[in-house]
């Protein structure tokens, strides 16, 4: 009698309401089968779709409740003695009845007052598992019966059962939305926490970022500074090198595949360069660290440059030559969005192909194309898996793209990796620089976003 | 220029004519009726065929076009008057698939000739397209773009100048000297489509094509647009594709009528609406079919 096995006897309740409906339906319709308002099976889905909605919502219901209402109950049970303890104490004490109740019976050790605490616990799991049964079928019985019930000549069951699935869709759009936040609202407090152990106005113009604090009270030395200066200096400047790399080099191959490749070249070109999306960030993460570093720094050695071997420098060209497609093949979109008429009317004016790549469509896919770099941008503030392996874990603040950086996102994740306490304010970091890196990138998607849109009207 | 030009002018009845450059045994499906030459021609169309992969578009056309003259090229749809158009500046070549052969002088000189370069024919034939199609840059910018990549102005008091005699010319000046600056894309269809014709003479070419330049526009500002046209045919040749058989007798002087890729039919403007002589022109003038 598990919950799997309730949802195949659920899924049988469904089969025989529709079947059900759709036969009431000509059964009501007799031999006048064309004045039924719906097509049968509308009033198959409509019995069906009645019997399993209370159904579900009524075990989603249970399944979320049943723990809290028997430990509730459980505890209430208890004697006054244990009742009485700390709330810590007491979620122990639950805790160890659960435990007891989940190896199969009260421990040989345990106190009276336990065991039959343990044995409640029990009849009160079995009690609630049958009662679900009970309740979940007959709500779906229930439910089904009353549509059953309904269904005459002319009901209108497609409009009803349109409407559910309107319904049905909208809940699980709202599941999205919700969920983004709940996720702010989370980073959010973590962050207030935070905040209130580190100021605001430190974190966010202080210079020197080392987020060691003392995990005892009697340790010394490190009290921890988190000043996130350093941090958002080495995301910028990594962003900055991936942009320098991707922002001509994508701009210009969308140029050639739009404008002057034959439809044979861009027919393999294209996917040739969506392949470059498609790859791991962790497989261009070592590319980054084991390729790209130690070529650098030796050339570096060859020119007589001291170049780190974790350096700014690598992480940020990789990084360009991943966002290569993502900024191409945007801006493929807003220059095969410039009309046809436009390069007509260049032409016919004898201007030739570069000439009106760069005097007209470039102008007038500008917007778009600027947009396109802002949504590039934000994916290159938020990247993190190049930046880990190659960027360096060294606070520096400095504009030297040959020596070693740090980013936001780097340190989020050594802050978080391992074995952590959730409640010093070396964590709660993470938490701050969280937000403020989705505050950066939402704020530039908007932007990008309204601009992108307000260009796409132009031309319509 | 001119004489040379009239050295290539034939004064054969065309159908006596089987064109210069066809090869013998080649018959020709359908005779055009009427005069296709004039005297001294700017453009002379021999053999001119085009095919869209296997399409083909257009059959074996021979027409002239005179200096200072409005043609008007009319016809069903799909009946290639405006693939012909698009022939004379080449402006088919932006379309992989289309093919081109036979022979178009401009002047004496074949347009699809390996030394002729096309940036310079279509400084020469200049074209206004159906659709108003003005840059989304400044009124000033739109009528400057082509002198600017011409090089036709030594300095900006030249430039200012060129941009306001061709507004003058497409009888804008008047409407828009006091927002020069204003984006062309927010005038009306009709100022857009002078706009366009403005830019076009900005370049000073020898010929105009038009492809349809009313179809988009209402009554009043299409009666600008063909007064305009009767100005402007004091210094350039015009070549017009209409579906208003009304426009095609109001504005032009010679008509050609096209069917199925064929030129059915080609003379005096006059002649054609009043009395046709083939039976396809006729049935078209008279609302038969089309």
């Amino acid at each position: 009698m598990t919950t799997p096995m309730l949802a195949l006897v659920l899924l049988m309740l469904i089969v025989a309401a529709f079947e059900a409906g759709r036969r009431r339906a000509f059964h009501v319709a007799g031999n006048e089968f064309r004045s039924l308002h719906s097509r049968p099976r509308y009033y198959g889905s409509y019995t069906a779709l009645w019997c399993i909605i209370p159904a579900l919502l009524l075990l989603v219901l249970w399944l979320s409740l049943k723990e809290w209402v028997i430990t509730s109950l459980v505890i209430a049970e208890l004697p006054a003695a244990l009742r009485s303890q700390s709330p810590g104490q007491l979620d122990l004490l639950v805790n160890d009845i659960r435990n007891q109740v989940a190896t199969g019976g009260a421990a040989a050790d345990a106190l009276p007052a336990v065991a039959i605490a343990v044995d409640r616990y029990r009849d009160l799991q079995w009690l609630s598992y049958t009662a679900m049964w009970v309740a979940v079928l007959s709500a779906g019985i229930v439910g089904a019966g009353l549509a059953w019930r309904r269904i005459a000549p002319q009901f209108w069951a497609r409009n009803r059962v349109e409407g559910i699935y309107k319904g049905l869709l909208l809940v699980c759009s709202t599941i999205a939305i919700f969920t983004t936040v709940g996720i702010v609202l989370s980073v959010l407090f973590e962050s207030i926490r935070f905040f209130n152990a580190v100021p605001v106005l430190d974190f966010l113009t202080g210079l020197e970022w080392s987020p060691q604090t003392a995990i005892r009270s009697d340790q010394v030395g490190s009290s921890g500074s988190f000043g996130a200066v350093p941090l958002f200096a080495g995301t910028l400047l990594v962003s900055f090198v991936a942009m320098m790399v991707a922002a001509p080099v994508g701009l210009m191959s969308a140029i050639y595949l739009s404008e002057y490749a034959s439809s044979r070249v861009r027919a393999t070109a294209k996917p040739m360069l969506e392949i470059l999306a498609g790859i791991p960030t962790v497989v261009y993460g070592y590319f980054a660290a084991l390729t790209v570093a130690p070529m650098l720094r030796d050339t570096g050695a060859v020119l007589g440059l001291s170049v780190s071997s974790e350096s700014a420098l690598a992480a940020g060209l990789v990084m360009g030559i991943m966002i290569i497609p993502f900024v191409s093949s945007l801006s493929d979109d807003v220059i095969n969005a410039v009309p046809q008429a436009m390069r007509d009317g260049s032409y016919a004016l004898g201007a030739t192909q570069s000439e009106t790549v760069r005097r007209v469509i470039l102008p007038a896919a500008l917007p778009g194309i600027v947009g396109g770099l802002l949504l590039a941008i934000s994916r290159a503030i938020g990247e993190t898996m190049i930046v880990v392996m190659a960027a360096g874990l060294s606070a520096n603040l400095t504009a030297n793209p040959l020596e070693s950086v740090t980013t936001v996102t780097v340190q989020i994740v050594t802050l978080l990796v391992g074995d952590q306490e959730f409640d010093s304010p070396k964590t709660l970091a993470a938490f701050a620089l969280g937000l403020v890196l989705f505050l950066v990138t939402l704020l530039l998607n908007v932007i990008a976003l309204h601009v992108v849109r307000r260009y796409r009207e132009q031309y319509e | 220029m001119l004489d040379q030009a009239d050295t290539i002018a034939m004064d054969v009845p065309p159908e006596a004519d089987s064109g210069p450059t066809r090869a013998a045994g080649e018959e020709k499906k359908i005779k055009t009726t009427g005069r296709v030459t004039v005297n001294k021609p700017i453009i002379t169309a021999r053999d001119v065929n085009v095919r869209y992969g296997d399409k083909h578009a257009i059959k074996d056309v021979d027409i002239d076009i005179a200096y200072n003259e409005v043609l008007a090229m009319i016809g069903p749809s799909g009946c290639g008057k405006s693939t012909f158009l698009r022939c004379l500046n080449r402006m088919n070549d932006t379309v992989d698939i289309a093919r081109v052969t036979g022979r178009i002088e401009l002047e004496g000189h074949d347009i699809y000739d390996r030394k002729t370069d096309v940036v310079t024919l279509r400084a020469r034939v200049g074209m206004v397209f159906q659709k108003p199609n003005p840059f989304p840059k400044s009124i000033y910018e739109n009528v400057a773009y082509g002198p600017r990549i011409h090089g036709l102005a030594r300095n900006q008091v030249e430039l200012d100048e060129i941009v306001q005699t061709s507004l003058r010319k497409a009888g804008l000046w008047e409407e828009v000297n006091d927002r020069l600056e204003q984006p062309g894309t927010g005038l009306s269809g009709g100022q857009q489509q002078r706009l366009c014709i403005a830019r076009t003479i900005a370049v000073s070419p020898d010929v105009i094509l038009m492809d349809e330049p009313c179809s988009a526009l209402d009554p009043i500002a299409t009666a600008k647009i063909e007064e305009l046209m009767d100005e402007l045919k004091e210094n350039y040749s015009i070549v017009i594709v209409t579906h208003s058989m009304q426009q095609a007798a109001r504005v032009s002087q010679r008509t050609a009528y096209f069917h199925l890729g064929d030129l059915i039919e080609v003379g005096e403007t006059e002649r054609i609406f009043t009395n046709p002589r083939h039976k396809l022109t006729e049935d078209y003038l008279t609302g038969r079919f089309g």
